[in-house]
C-alpha cells in the first residue's frame, strides 16, 4: 500500500523525528511510504483570511500529493486541512474543487488512519510511565479522533493513561493565535499545563505538535519535569531521547 | 452602548488582571457547562432537535419577508401595533414616542439584548423617563452603570460581595446581606414597588410566532410577566431574525433554548403574549406594540453571515469558549460578547472598530459543537477575516510577516535550504539545554514560555540523506 506522508512544516522544521516515527509505524503496518517535496498545508494563510496564498499552498499541496492512494500526516490540524478545508477554499472553481475533494478523500490523520484504515493497535512496544494524553482541537472535533490514540496508547505495555481534567479544552496554541494575542495565549496555555501537572503524569502526549510545542513550552517554564512527546514516537518506541523542548534530560 | 471593541487588547490586559473578575469567572462557567452536559444527556433526541431547529430557522429565514408580514397582519388583529425600524436610531426614537404618547414617567423593562443594543435606557433617561431594570442580573449592573458581561447572566461577572455592597450604597442602609436568599429578598422587596408604579413596561422577546402574532418570552425570576402585564402599555423590542412560523416551531427551539443555555428542561416562566387585555382577560396592558428592529439584519439576511441570524441568544457559545472564560464579557467591549458576539459586533458596528473580535480566537471549535442552532461560528470568525485582509484592515506588520512566508511556502526549491538554514540557527542557539528562554523579536512567545529548540535539520533534508533519494 503506498502512503505519502504529509510531514507537516512543524514535524519538518522541528521535530524530525515525528517524521521518522510516523514511517516506522506505517511501514510496520505494511505500507510504503513516500515523501513528495513540500512545505505547508497554507493554514496561516488560510486562518489569518489570506485566501490567495491560501489557495496557491492548496493547489501545490494537490499536486503534489496527486498520485498516492493515501495521504497521512502526523497532526490533526493539518490533516482537518485537507480533508475539511480545502474543498471549501474552491467553492467557486469546479476543476480545483474536485481534486480538492479527491484529495480530501484520500488524506488521513496518522493515529485514526492506523486504528480506522490499517486495523492496526499493536506495535509491540513498551514503555513503562504514567503518560497523559491532550486532545487537539481539530483531531477532536475536526476528525472525531477521540478513542484511537486511546486503544493505541492501550497497547503499548506498561503505559497507563491518566487523563486530562479539561480533555475538550483548547490549549491556546491556535497557530498565529499565539502570537497575535500573547497574553490570552499564555493564560489557557498556564491553565493547560497546570492540568498537565494535576495528573502527576510523567509523560505529555499528543498528535499535534503545534498543541506540543506550545504546552511542553509552558511546562519548560514552569521547569516541570514533565517530558513530552508525539504520540508517534511513543507508539514506535522512540520516545528513549530527550522531549520536546530537552524535558527529561538528565 | 458605546463600544471599547477597537480597544480590545487592552480590555483583555485589564480583565486578565482583575482578580475579583478572575474569581467570578472562574466559579461560574464550568457550572454551565456541567448543567448543560448534563441535560444534554437526559435527552436522547438532542441532535436531532439540533437539526429541525436548523431547519426551522433557514426556513423562516429564505422566507423572512413573508414571515414577518403575517406577524404583523395578526398582530394587528389581536389589537397591537407593530412598529417597524431600520437602525438603532429609529427603534429608539419609536419607543421614546411611544412612551410620551403613554404619557409615561416609570418604565419598567425586562432583560432584553436587543434593548442593550440600541441603548434604550440611555436614550429613556435623556428623554426624562425613569427605566428600572427587573431582571436581577440587569437591576444589579443597571445599579453599577455597567453594561452586561453575559447575554443570559449580566452580571455574572459579580461577586456576591460586590452585589451586597451595591444594595447598601443604592437601597441606603446597614444590612448585612450574607446570602444569596437575603440579596434576593432585598431585590424583591425594592422590586415590587416598582413594578406596581410603572407606566410602560418593555420587554424582550425569545420568539415572535407568525401564526398567531404571539410573542414569547421566558425568563426564570417571573420580572417579565410582571414588566409585560402591570402597566398601561406593554412595548416589545425584538430582531426581525426572532420570528418563527409556528408555535410547534417554537416549542422546538424552547426545547433547546434553556438546556443550551442554563441546562434546565425549561425556563421557570415561558408566557405567550397575545395582544392587549382583551374584554374576558382579567389583567394585561391596554395598548400593546411590538417593535421590530433590523439594525443591520437584513444585510446579514442577504450575506454570507446568514447563518448567524440563526442564533437564539442562549449563551452556550460563550460558556464553552476558553476566550470568554478568560476575559469575561466587558473585554470585548459591546453588547454581545463570546464567539457570537466576534461576529456580530462587527457586523454591526464595522470591522474598523471591532476587527480584533474575529482574531482573537483559536478556531478551536467548540461553540460550533453546542450551538443548538448549528451555527458555523469559526467559519464565520474566518470570513471576517478573509474581509478584513480583503479590505487591507489588517494590521500592517502581520501583513508583512505572512506575505513573506507565504513567498516562501509557495516556492519549495528556495523553502527548504531557507528552513534548514533557520533551524540549524535555532538548534545552535539553544544549546544543549533543548529549548530558549528569550529570543529576539520572538517576545510574544517567550514572555510566557520557552521556544522548544528545533533538531537541526528538517525531516526531508534528513529523509532524503537517509533514503538517498528525491
Amino acid at each position: 500500500m503506498r502512503v505519502a506522508l504529509f510531514v507537516t512544516c512543524l514535524v519538518d522544521l522541528y521535530r524530525p523525528r515525528v517524521g521518522f516515527a510516523a514511517v516506522r509505524l506505517l511501514e510496520q503496518a505494511g505500507c510504503q511510504v513516500e515523501v513528495p517535496v513540500q512545505t505547508c498545508c497554507g493554514q496561516p494563510a488560510y486562518n489569518n483570511g489570506d485566501l490567495d496564498n491560501a489557495r496557491a499552498i492548496a493547489r501545490q499541496v494537490i499536486e503534489a500529493f496527486a498520485d498516492y492512494p493515501y495521504v497521512v500526516a502526523p497532526s490533526g490540524s493539518c490533516a482537518g486541512m485537507l480533508k475539511c478545508h480545502y474543498p471549501s477554499l474552491f467553492a467557486d472553481d469546479s476543476e480545483w474543487r474536485a481534486r480538492a475533494d479527491d484529495l480530501a478523500a484520500r488524506s488521513h490523520e496518522l493515529v485514526s488512519f492506523l486504528h480506522d484504515t490499517l486495523d492496526v493497535c499493536d506495535f509491540g512496544t513498551a514503555y513503562p510511565a504514567t503518560a497523559t494524553y491532550h486532545d487537539s482541537c481539530s483531531s477532536l472535533r475536526e476528525l472525531g479522533v477521540q478513542a484511537q490514540p486511546r486503544r493505541l496508547l492501550a497497547q503499548v505495555a506498561g503505559l497507563q493513561i491518566e487523563e486530562l481534567a479539561d480533555t475538550q479544552v483548547c490549549c491556546g496554541f491556535g497557530g498565529t493565535f499565539c502570537v497575535k494575542y500573547p497574553e490570552l495565549s499564555a493564560r489557557m496555555v498556564d491553565d493547560k499545563a497546570r492540568a498537565v501537572i494535576a495528573t502527576g503524569a510523567h509523560l505529555l502526549l499528543a498528535g499535534d505538535l503545534g498543541c506540543l510545542l506550545n504546552i511542553a513550552g509552558r511546562l519548560g517554564r514552569l521547569e516541570s519535569p514533565v517530558r513530552v512527546y508525539h504520540i508517534a514516537e511513543v507508539l514506535a518506541g522512540m520516545a528513549d531521547g530527550p522531549g520536546l523542548g530537552g524535558g527529561g534530560e538528565p | 452602548m458605546k463600544s471599547t471593541a477597537h480597544a480590545f487588547e487592552h480590555n483583555v490586559h485589564v480583565a486578565l488582571h482583575d482578580e475579583r473578575l478572575q474569581r467570578a469567572l472562574g466559579r461560574v462557567s464550568g457550572g454551565f457547562i456541567d448543567k448543560r452536559r448534563q441535560a444534554v444527556r437526559a435527552l436522547p433526541e438532542f441532535e436531532a432537535l439540533r437539526r429541525t431547529a436548523r431547519d426551522i430557522k433557514d426556513h423562516t429565514l429564505a422566507h423572512l419577508g413573508d414571515y414577518l408580514e403575517r406577524f404583523e397582519a395578526r398582530v394587528i388583529a389581536s389589537g397591537g401595533q407593530v412598529h417597524w425600524a431600520s437602525s438603532a436610531g429609529e427603534a429608539r426614537r419609536i419607543v421614546i414616542e411611544l412612551c410620551r404618547a403613554a404619557d409615561a414617567r416609570r418604565v419598567t423593562k425586562g432583560k432584553t439584548m436587543v434593548g442593550e443594543e440600541i441603548a434604550i435606557n440611555e436614550a429613556l433617561a435623556a428623554a426624562g423617563f425613569e427605566p428600572v431594570e427587573t431582571d436581577l442580573g440587569e437591576y444589579i449592573i443597571q445599579l453599577a452603570e455597567e453594561p452586561p458581561s453575559h447575554i443570559i447572566a449580566p452580571a455574572i461577572h459579580k461577586t456576591r460581595a460586590d452585589i451586597a455592597e451595591l444594595f447598601r450604597r443604592h437601597h441606603h442602609h446597614e444590612q448585612e446581606l450574607a446570602s444569596a436568599r437575603a440579596i434576593v429578598d432585598e431585590a424583591r422587596r425594592v422590586m415590587r414597588q416598582r413594578f406596581l408604579s410603572a407606566d410602560v413596561g418593555i420587554t424582550g422577546a425569545n420568539f415572535l410566532i407568525a401564526d398567531t402574532g404571539s410573542v414569547v418570552l421566558v425568563t426564570n425570576e417571573g420580572n417579565g410577566d410582571l414588566t409585560a402585564t402591570v402597566p398601561r402599555t406593554h412595548i416589545v423590542l425584538a430582531g426581525i431574525e426572532k420570528v418563527v412560523p409556528t408555535l410547534e416551531d417554537a416549542s422546538v427551539l424552547l426545547r433547546l433554548l434553556a438546556r443550551s443555555a442554563t441546562g434546565q428542561a425549561f425556563t421557570s416562566y415561558t408566557t405567550l403574549f397575545t395582544g392587549p387585555r382583551q374584554p374576558q382577560d382579567r389583567d394585561g396592558p391596554s395598548a400593546f406594540h411590538v417593535v421590530l428592529v433590523d439594525n443591520g439584519r437584513s444585510a446579514m439576511l442577504g450575506s454570507e453571515y446568514r447563518d448567524m441570524l440563526r442564533c437564539i441568544r442562549c449563551g452556550a457559545c460563550l460558556n464553552h469558549c476558553p476566550i470568554y472564560g478568560a476575559v469575561g464579557g466587558h473585554a470585548y467591549g459591546w453588547v454581545y460578547p463570546g464567539p457570537m458576539g466576534s461576529v456580530l459586533s462587527p457586523l454591526i458596528l464595522g470591522l474598523k472598530e471591532a476587527g480584533d473580535l474575529p482574531n482573537a480566537s483559536t478556531l478551536c471549535g467548540r461553540c460550533e459543537t453546542v450551538c443548538p442552532v448549528s451555527i458555523p461560528l469559526p467559519g464565520l470568525l474566518r470570513k471576517l477575516r478573509a474581509r478584513q485582509h480583503a479590505e487591507g484592515l489588517a494590521p500592517r506588520r502581520s501583513r508583512w510577516a505572512l506575505a513573506l512566508w507565504a513567498f516562501a511556502a509557495r516556492r519549495p526549491r528556495l523553502y527548504g535550504p531557507l528552513m534548514g538554514l533557520g533551524v540549524r540557527l535555532l538548534a545552535r542557539l539553544a544549546g544543549h539545554r533543548g529549548r530558549l528562554r528569550r529570543l529576539p523579536s520572538a517576545g510574544a512567545w517567550t514572555d510566557s514560555r520557552d521556544l522548544p529548540a528545533p533538531a537541526g535539520e528538517t525531516f526531508q533534508a534528513a529523509w532524503r540523506r537517509e533514503r538517498g533519494h528525491e
